[in-house]
């Protein structure tokens, strides 16, 4: 059969690196994928050597806005690294409650962007409208709903107000029911089980060939998490738990993600709890920075971001070096495509959420069109039978789900 | 193993070809090594001692140009960083890619931008620059000149 | 104003283009769509081709490899054809002015209608911003 060739993108907004896939095709099946960047390469590194360490902070934090407290967390921690600067227990608390609440408007955000690439637009607005609660307590702490600035090597800018604590509280609880629904409808859903299990698998012993992280390797059983492993900010004074799925495929990574959710729901809680004890200062008031090198790396929503500054001595890095989550997770994107359908691939694409938030899409040619005109309850009713069916067909029980909801 | 224990079996392993070994802290340190001894140390830590590969960073330094690679063990929240120094004329050193898949990137990334020759590498081309970005202009380099 | 322009303003269609941005202007683009701010109810759509665009969105720094692409976008969609720079970085390049891989905003590249700044703007200030170009258009 003779090869084609589809192009995905370039116009994929993919974090600090958008992508312009080639899938080879030949019938359905994907035999070959060409990943290409640099449509999104700005020349942070070489931008970061011109710019102070409290410039830098903002510089970073817009490498991506998604991770958009992630690349400042792990730049303020290696610029501390260098000088062994010690932050107030209270600025730790702060940093970890912004990183959550974070992780958790990420996850809605991808989840929602997944339901949009398999052709499930519901799941996607109903992500995006419970992830704007979270976006409103960004504002009210900072000031944007994006882009917070609250970090700063010794501390944190801005602190947490005792008035503003029921507000964050509010929100969160308000949340679960929210993510109890979204397990419930998401997870046991009969079409994400048919368009998300078995698709996409990693193996263990591809992530630890390509490094690649967070979701993406918890997912397949490899529990990696720099929160744990490496605590830093708070997470080494509460309580939580480390989501790990052995499959590996698609639905698993959806699994971890919206399990981690509730983790993160348990973190800001005894973040805001501890914050009502905890008083003092949230800043070191670090003077200057000696000359030598430091590393420092955080558990962003989509795995760990890594960062490595080295100093002279002056206010100005001579080298930054920042490497994002996805530049690990993407490359593995060549393993999990190949050898599955062109109708799986914007999904397996998506799965490793390299911020995938866009218009373009794959070309999908129906090849029913131009059959039969349906009308709308035709399409309602033939959606009902065909979700009875796979639910049938997976032995999933549906009746009781669907009353609920 | 314990937090020193992997530290002292890089030490014993590689003995006498580290040149220097710099403890930051109980969780960072630096191991100076030849370019030729890169590869062999890069095996014996990813696949003997199975650490995590971060990444490289490559460092343009007046007299060399440095390659930094990153390897962490997760259990013990400690990372490693292997470094070398090339020859600015004519930096060269052997490609890790066919030890650990996840270097390819960073290679191309590191060759494109500071123009470091990875002897080896399975597709040393373009990364992140545009197609018709000039040949030997490399943005990290302390001489460039926009 | 031409028939062609007038039928423009009844119901935009907007195509999305980001040329080096951090995402986060995307990402508040998509916003406008979801259940909080809704365009769709006054006619904005987004759509996934520049053919069938009526006003170019355009986010981001325009790096080096994006430039020529972001020329021939222009000259594939349909005249007339309203462009919006979105966000600090279209507009003046923002925190990223002087990099090496983004030599010029995007204004010196296409002509630009309407100016929206912002890092990110805010939803709401998108909305005004199309609503005032709109309104510049029927003379208003």
């Amino acid at each position: 059969m003779a090869k084609t060739i589809i192009p995905i993108g370039p116009y994929h907004p993919l974090q600090e690196e958008p992508e312009f896939f080639r899938l080879h095709v030949e019938g359905e099946k994907v035999v070959d994928l060409d990943i290409e960047l640099g449509y999104n390469h700005r020349g942070i590194e070489k931008l970061a050597e011109s710019k102070t360490y409290d410039q830098i902070i903002f510089l970073v934090e817009r490498i991506c806005g998604i991770c958009s407290t992630s690349h400042p967390i792990a730049s303020v921690q290696a610029i501390e690294d260098i000088g062994g600067i010690a932050v107030p227990e209270r600025a730790l608390y702060i940093r970890s409650l912004i990183g959550e609440l974070e992780r958790i408007h990420s996850h809605l955000l991808w989840l929602g962007l997944a339901g949009h690439f398999i052709g499930y637009n519901t799941v996607w607005m109903w992500a995006w409208r419970y992830r704007e609660p979270i976006l409103d307590i960004f504002e009210q702490i900072s000031g944007n709903r994006n882009h917070y600035a609250m970090m700063k090597v010794g501390g944190v800018r801005r602190d947490i107000e005792e008035s503003d604590i029921p507000a964050i509280e509010k929100a969160v609880d308000d949340l679960v029911p929210v993510l109890d629904m979204f397990k419930g409808v998401v997870i046991d859903d009969p079409v994400i089980h048919a368009r998300t299990k078995g698709i996409g698998i990693l193996t263990k012993k591809d992530i630890y060939n390509y490094g690649a992280l967070g979701p993406t390797a918890r997912a397949s059983g490899v529990a990696i998490d720099v929160r744990r492993d490496h605590p830093h900010a708070a997470y080494g004074l509460v309580e939580w738990n480390v989501i790990t799925q052995e499959e590996g495929d698609v639905f698993a990574k959806l699994v971890v993600r919206v399990l981690e959710m509730y983790e993160s729901v348990k973190i800001i809680k005894q973040c805001l709890k501890r914050l009502k004890k905890v008083k003092g200062e949230i800043d070191a008031k670090v003077k200057e920075i000696p000359p030598g090198e430091g590393i420092g790396h955080y558990e962003a929503p989509r795995g760990e971001v890594f960062h490595y500054v080295r100093s002279d001595g002056t206010n100005r890095p001579v080298r930054y070096k920042v490497r994002a989550p996805s530049y690990m997770n993407v490359p593995t994107n060549k393993t999990s495509v190949v050898g599955g359908t062109v109708s799986d691939a914007t999904i397996i694409l998506a799965a490793v959420d390299p911020c995938y938030c866009c218009t373009e899409r794959t070309t999908a040619i129906d090849r029913n069109s131009g059959k039969k005109t349906l009308t709308g309850e035709d399409l309602i009713r033939l959606s009902q039978e065909k979700t009875k069916k796979v639910a049938r067909e997976l032995g999933l029980p549906l009746e009781g789900k669907l009353k609920a909801y | 193993m314990v937090k020193e224990g992997v530290l002292k079996e890089i030490k014993d392993r590689l003995s006498e070809k580290i040149l220097k070994v710099y403890e930051k802290s109980p969780r960072r340190a630096y191991i100076d090594l030849k370019p030729a001894d890169i590869p062999p140390a890069a095996s014996f830590i990813f696949r003997d001692l199975k650490a995590r590969f971060i990444t490289a960073s490559g460092v343009d330094t007046p007299e060399h140009i440095e390659i930094l690679y990153h390897f962490v063990f997760d259990r013990l929240g400690k990372i490693i960083s292997l470094r070398t120094r090339l020859n600015r004329k004519n930096p060269e050193i052997e490609s890790l890619t066919s030890i650990i898949r996840g270097a390819e990137w960073i290679e191309r990334e590191i060759h494109e931008l500071l123009g470091v020759n990875f002897r080896n590498h399975p597709n040393l081309k373009k990364l992140l620059m545009a197609e018709d970005w000039p040949e030997n202009k490399y943005p990290l380099r302390r001489d460039y000149r926009g | 104003m031409g028939i062609k322009l007038k039928a423009l303003t009844k119901s935009p269609w907007v195509f999305h283009l980001s040329t080096g941005s951090c995402n986060n202007c995307d990402i508040e683009i998509l916003d406008l769509l979801t259940p909080r701010f809704d365009l769709e109810r006054f006619g904005i759509l987004l759509v996934g081709s520049i053919r069938h665009a009526d006003v170019l969105l355009v986010t981001g720094v325009v790096t080096r490899k994006v430039a020529p692409r972001l020329k021939r976008l222009y000259e594939q969609a349909p005249k007339p054809c309203l462009v919006v720079a979105i966000g600090s970085c279209a507009l003046g390049q923002g925190i990223f002015k002087g990099s090496y891989n983004a030599p010029q905003p995007v204004d010196r590249y296409i002509p630009v209608d309407a100016y929206i700044p912002g890092c990110p703007p805010k939803p709401e200030a998108m909305i005004m911003g199309i609503v005032k170009l709109l309104n510049k258009l029927k003379g208003k």
